[in-house]
């Protein structure tokens, strides 16, 4: 697996196991696209939510509405936020698709894109707000 | 000046950053024009022409109000709203 390593002010910081939860939860999807959301406290991710992505698409996906008002519910009375929400691209590039783009709602969470297009998989990260796309550190931690 | 509304965190700039407004009861199209006469430019991000955007979804206490009577759903005292953008891509 690659994780790009890009400098800027904005990073990610995932323990390695809960990477390893993503990286499996998207192998289970696949063909189809995985999506997630990823909880933590100032950047750092503490829980992975895998999520059901109800257009069952290899290339496209949508939270159930009623399962992210749950886990949002969860995360706000844990005290943590929305690190990161996270979908793979079963064919395509880790990079946002004009979709992505078009449907970021949410800038101050950071989309993790997972590649599975090639026999190494790759990590990329990225802010999302009203169309400027930019790529953002993912630092993989051992604990 | 009695329901709970969260405001989702893309949209709290408009809120001065607050997440949690108080509104009057009423149908949810009201409690949007009240929104946005408070709040100027919040109505369009939640609806256009009368009806939810279809990438906002809205919950009135556990219930997403598409299965209540969408818009013209009656928010009472003591009730709690959240907008929750949909989280989708491709
Ligand atoms: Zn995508």
């Amino acid at each position: 697996m690659r994780v790009r390593k890009v400098r800027g002010k904005h990073k990610i910081i995932i323990p390695s196991h809960l990477l390893d939860e993503v990286l499996s939860h998207c192998d289970v999807e696949y063909p189809d696209e995985a999506c997630g959301i990823l909880a933590g406290k100032e950047g750092v991710v503490l829980k992975v939510y895998k999520m059901k992505n109800i257009e069952n698409s290899p290339i496209s996906y949508l939270i159930d509405s009623k399962e992210q008002f749950t886990v949002m519910k969860e995360i706000r009375e844990r005290g943590l936020d929305i690190t990161a929400i996270y979908h793979s691209h079963p064919d395509l590039d880790a990079y946002p698709s004009a979709k992505d783009i078009q449907l970021a709602f949410y800038p101050e969470s950071v989309y993790i894109i997972i590649s599975l297009s090639e026999r190494e998989r790759e990590v990329k990260a990225f802010h999302i707000e009203e169309g400027n796309v930019k790529e953002v550190e993912i630092k993989v931690s051992l604990k | 000046m009695s329901v709970k509304v969260r405001i989702p965190t893309p949209l709290q700039k408009l809120t001065q950053g607050q997440d949690v407004v108080e509104c009057k009861p009423g149908m949810i199209i009201e409690l949007i024009h009240e929104l946005d006469n408070r709040f100027p430019g919040i109505g369009e991000r939640i609806s256009e022409g009368g009806k939810i955007r279809r990438f906002v979804n809205i919950y009135l206490n556990e219930e997403d109000i598409r299965f209540i009577k969408a818009e013209e759903t009656e928010v009472k005292e003591g009730d709690e709203v959240s907008i929750i953008p949909a989280i989708a891509g491709g």
